[in-house]
């Protein structure tokens, strides 16, 4: 069909603006202390980085090259330069504007439920109790399962209102079954990803805690300390650089997710549920057309940066020691 | 002198080397739906290896979505993956144009084309030659409850329009613990509500697009339709009904909660088999209801095995899908699955089978369905396009489910059905001025 | 140097109502997480139409649902084919990220958040943007259905991460035992073996716990670039989704069957995420 055909001068024209960008990056760090053999930070570094720059540049590119193409599978004879059309047609769409903010919340919200939620839940699972370790396993497990299952399950089985869990439960108290995918759509896709993504926020931080300094907490406790003082003042600022990590990470798969969305609601009713990943797939996957969701996706991850320069602002200092 | 005495030899191991050639192992990569008709195909796999000692099946099945993205994906970039394809009526004229079909005119004599129905081979045409065989065909039609319709004294009459419908589902709901009036399908999908509200809005006297492909999605025959479609099925429907599809609907019928539902001619194997279906007992069958005209009233959708001109296999491929859609084969399911689990839709010969026409009473409505059903002329007035439930057009699957978003929205209430059809409209203008069929 | 000791202080063991408060808080919200799955496993354990009858722990178990998911495909194959794609990614990847990591967090340069910010930024493009141009340069050399490919993007889809967590983990160790260890006169790469792994293994193994899970269940590309011979455990869940019938009491036999390797990872793995460090013995 098509071959790739980067032009030579579209490839350097995205080096440069990845170095750019790259030098934004840079030149927002403050010198974070002593500087000790660049060469073998390098070397070491080396394949991580090589690695990671031929994935970026070669599909990238050729995304960024599409984008500005007219290419449609299902339309072979429709090529040529399609300059910001393919754009244009998404930033028009009345539709967009509603799914930003719709990502935005789902992502939001998630963040808070499972960081809160894991900090509070780390917290527990690292006291001694009765057989925890099986505890933590079944705390950790909702992970394991694959997302698309997991709508399935949820969707058909716990929040269906008619043989649901969830509307067996209301009726036994007497009280009304919530019709859970109608009138809170996208509260119930919430629910959902972040049954998922506890797990995952309470495990690296558990994993976090394994390195806090019992003595010191010993100490305090001595000194006349509370639970709550001991966890403001001593847990929570070591857990600081992992809630980072949590946040970061969960920011970058949240902000794409699909899958759940697909099998439960279909971005629907209306555009209740629909996301940007999700509005790429209406409106280009599904007509095959790679121009067009080649710039959605460059769309997303223009988003997906302004985002994360937010929570970088806020979060970065924890980064550095 | 010496050739001669070496002659044996030489033809010996030509003949060894030819017998071995004979003997390799052509391996077919078949990729499926999930459907149980599929599933038996799947299960009779050593069936066919045993007649076809020198092809090896190799299966994937995938869900429908997951499916149609794969194989597009890989015929359209010539990926070669696949040696046979598993796809609908919506997508073989428009592959075929294309050329990413391999036309299937050299079929043996004994495959007999002319056994399969009219309408159903010709959907699966492209200028007079087959592209796909078609494996199993299904329309739509209603059922209902004959214990239900009983004891409130109504009778089925031949016909059933929407009007008296709507009649039966006000005074049966909620006669019954949990029994819904009416289920309908709900959740946005151009092949999921869009489907069946297509051909609401096709009987009510509306279609897609007029003759020069302008969308009238907010005409008066819609807003009929759907202003219908929303007070019948938030009146009388199950609760979630906008996110129920098929399977749901399936489950709710078997266990009892609704009193009727139009939907695939494909469920009335499910809902007649005691071991699925608490409601086997007591099920009726009618022809889908009309409201303005018959036509489009019911659709026509067929699953058919193809082979992608990419593929390095054809020849074996051909011999599986011929043994596949072959009277045999329908035979052959038959006497190892049982009569009701036969690929329906296909041939005028399954119908004259007594032993299928006995095992599934249902088997007279689903063939007059099938027949009535003219994706060419679905529309009380002339459109351009060829599909009962869907035009045939690439643009289908983004503008339908897009329309299907809007209407389950006006479904769920969150806006009105005046609202609903204007932003369907638009959206629907949008994607057409794009693609080039109208102006902007 | 290092001794494991119980992660509750002494002087609290003693109370046993502290015990019970919490061994009940901790195991009902286990239990209320765990539930849908415990749900999930039951049902595979019904008939396609008690699965969607109203819901009940009384049930007469069956063994029909996953006799039905057996004699369809071959559960051996798509495992062998996830595991073997699962760990293959993990393994390289952190064979990749530890050394990058340790120089991120050991060796810090100017560069080096820089470095970290943008690794992670190689994970913004959305998949179903980019599929197009993967399965054109998959066809082209030759990677589409196998496990090699997969693979491959699996490492390189999982380093960013697995790199950031390493380095967070790396980061939270003191120093000073590595000082010690450099005073005692010990390489690099000795220091690296034996102090700094073992003191860091609940981080690798979380790590790398992550990180199989993450293979194990991605299902888009495990989807769009297998077709028979490379298709993992996603594929055979795929495909009892099915369009026309029911399907929730064998998809959940299949699902059950499917997280059942990872469950008895996770459990494995968590006994070494939660040993207790003390560092009095380097003061």
């Amino acid at each position: 069909m098509h071959s790739c055909a980067c032009p030579a001068q579209g490839r350097r024209c995205w080096w440069f603006s990845q170095v750019f960008l790259a030098g934004i990056y840079m030149n927002r760090t403050r010198t974070s202390g002593r500087t000790v053999g660049g060469l073998r930070t390098l070397s070491l570094q080396a394949p991580a980085v090589t690695l990671l720059l031929l994935w970026m540049i070669v599909p990238l590119g050729m995304t960024i090259w599409f984008s500005f193409q007219r290419y449609n599978l299902l339309m072979p004879e429709m090529t040529g330069f399609a300059g910001l059309e393919n754009y244009e047609y998404l930033l028009t769409d009345p539709a967009l504007w509603s799914a930003m903010g719709t990502t935005l919340l789902l992502v939001g919200w998630v963040l808070v439920i499972t960081v809160v939620g894991g900090t509070l839940l780390a917290v527990l699972f690292q006291q001694d109790f009765a057989v925890r370790g099986i505890a933590r396993v079944l705390a950790i497990s909702p992970f394991f399962v694959m997302p698309t299952v997991s709508a399935l399950v949820w969707k058909n089985m716990m929040m269906h209102p008619s043989n649901g869990v969830l509307a067996w439960l209301a009726q036994s108290l007497g009280l009304p079954a919530l019709d859970w995918f109608s009138s809170l759509p996208l509260t119930s896709i919430i629910i959902i990803v972040s049954w998922q993504w506890l797990p995952f926020a309470l495990l690296i931080l558990l994993t976090a805690m394994q390195s806090l300094d019992e003595d010191q907490v010993e100490a305090a406790r001595m000194d006349g300390a509370g639970p709550l003082a001991i966890f403001f003042f001593i847990t929570l600022p070591h857990l600081k650089r992992a809630i980072s990590v949590v946040i970061m990470i969960e920011m970058i798969f949240l902000l794409t997710i699909f899958a759940e969305i697909f099998v439960t609601t279909s971005g629907g009713p209306g555009l209740a549920t629909t996301n940007l990943a999700y509005l790429i797939y209406i409106q280009a996957l599904l007509d095959f057309d790679v121009g067009m969701a080649s710039a959605g996706g460059v769309i997303a991850i223009i988003l997906a940066n302004i985002v994360a320069i937010f929570l970088v602002r806020m979060v970065a200092k924890n980064l550095e020691d | 002198m010496r050739l001669a005495r070496h002659l044996p030899v030489t033809t010996l191991a030509a003949a060894v080397a030819v017998a071995g050639q004979a003997q390799a192992q052509t391996e077919i990569t078949v990729a499926t739906v999930n459907n149980n008709d599929m599933v038996i195909m799947q299960s009779l796999t050593d069936a066919f290896e045993q007649a076809h000692p020198d092809i090896t099946l190799d299966w994937v099945v995938l869900e429908e979505n997951v499916l149609r993205q794969r194989m597009t994906t890989d015929i359209a970039t010539g990926g070669g993956q696949f040696d046979v394809m598993t796809i609908g009526t919506y997508e073989v004229p428009i592959w075929a144009e294309r050329g990413w079909l391999e036309p299937l005119d050299s079929l043996p004599d004994d495959y007999n084309e002319d056994d399969l129905l009219a309408s159903v081979r010709d959907g699966l045409s492209l200028d007079g030659t087959l592209h796909a065989l078609p494996f199993y065909a299904e329309s739509s039609m209603m059922y209902y409850r004959t214990d239900l319709f009983e004891q409130a004294g109504i009778e089925m009459p031949e016909q059933p329009t929407w009007v008296q419908v709507r009649d039966w589902a006000e005074q049966l709901h909620g006669s019954e613990e949990g029994l819904a009036g009416i289920c309908l399908r709900g959740k946005p999908g151009w092949g999921e509500n869009m489907a069946f509200v297509s051909t609401l809005v096709n009987t009510f006297g509306g279609r897609w697009f007029d003759e020069q492909w302008n969308p009238e999605l907010n005409s008066e025959a819609w807003n009929n339709a759907i202003s219908f479609y929303v007070d019948l099925l938030s009146n009388y429907g199950p609760p979630g009904a906008s996110s129920n599809g098929f399977n749901e609907n399936l489950a709710l019928f078997s266990r009892g909660n609704c009193a009727m539902w139009v939907d695939a001619t494909s469920a009335a194997g499910k809902l007649y088999d005691e071991s699925e279906s608490d409601v086997a007992g007591t099920l009726g069958f009618a022809p889908a209801p009309i409201a303005e005209t018959p036509k489009g009233s019911h659709w026509l959708w067929s699953w058919a095995l193809a082979i992608p001109a990419s593929s390095e296999h054809k020849e074996a491929a051909q011999e599986f899908i011929t043994w596949a859609t072959s009277e045999e084969y329908i035979e052959l399911v038959g006497e190892t699955n049982g009569w009701t689990s036969v690929p329906p839709g296909t041939r005028e010969s399954t119908y004259a089978n007594e032993q299928y026409t006995s095992a599934a009473p249902f088997a007279g409505f689903v063939l007059n369905a099938i027949k009535e059903a003219d994706p060419t002329d679905s529309s009380l007035e002339p459109n351009p396009y060829v599909g009962v439930q869907f035009v045939g057009i690439p643009e289908f699957q983004s503008i339908g489910t897009q329309v299907g978003q809007t209407i389950a929205a006006a479904l769920t209430g969150d806006t009105s059905v005046e609202q609903a059809l204007d932003s369907a409209q638009r959206a629907t203008e949008r994607t057409m001025q794009r693609a080039g069929y109208i102006e902007r | 140097m290092t001794t494991h000791h119980n992660s509750a202080p002494a002087h609290t063991r003693s109370l046993p109502i502290r015990q019970l408060v919490l061994t009940l808080l901790g195991w009902s919200i286990a239990l209320i997480i765990f539930f849908p799955i415990l749900w999930m496993v039951l049902t595979g354990f019904k008939t396609e139409t008690a699965a969607i009858a109203d819901p009940s722990f009384i049930f007469s178990p069956t063994l029909e649902s996953y006799q039905a998911v057996q004699a369809r495909s071959g559960y051996a194959r798509f495992a062998l084919n996830s595991v073997a794609v699962a760990f293959g990614s993990t393994l390289l990847a952190l064979l990749i990220a530890i050394p990058s990591a340790y120089a991120m967090a050991f060796l810090p340069t100017k560069r080096t958040k820089g470095t970290l910010l943008w690794m992670l930024s190689t994970k913004m493009l959305p998949p179903v943007g980019v599929l197009v141009p993967i399965y054109l340069i998959f066809r082209d050399v030759g990677l589409l259905d196998t496990r090699t490919g997969l693979i491959i993007i699996y490492t390189l889809m999982n380093l960013p991460i697995v790199v950031w967590m390493l380095y967070t983990f790396f980061k939270d160790m003191p120093k000073d035992i590595l000082e010690a260890g450099r005073m005692d006169g010990a390489s690099t790469l000795q220091e690296v073996f034996f102090l700094l792994l073992p003191l860091t293994l609940p981080g690798i193994a979380s790590t790398g716990l992550l990180s199989v899970i993450l293979s194990w269940n991605e299902a888009f590309w495990s989807l769009n670039l297998t077709s028979s011979k490379a298709a993992p455990l996603t594929a055979y869940i795929a495909s009892f989704s099915s369009p026309e019938g029911l399907f929730w009491a064998k998809l959940s036999a299949a699902s059950t069957m499917a997280i059942a390797p990872i469950l008895i990872l996770g459990w494995m793995t968590q006994k070494q995420m939660v040993r207790g460090l003390t560092f009095g013995a380097v003061k």
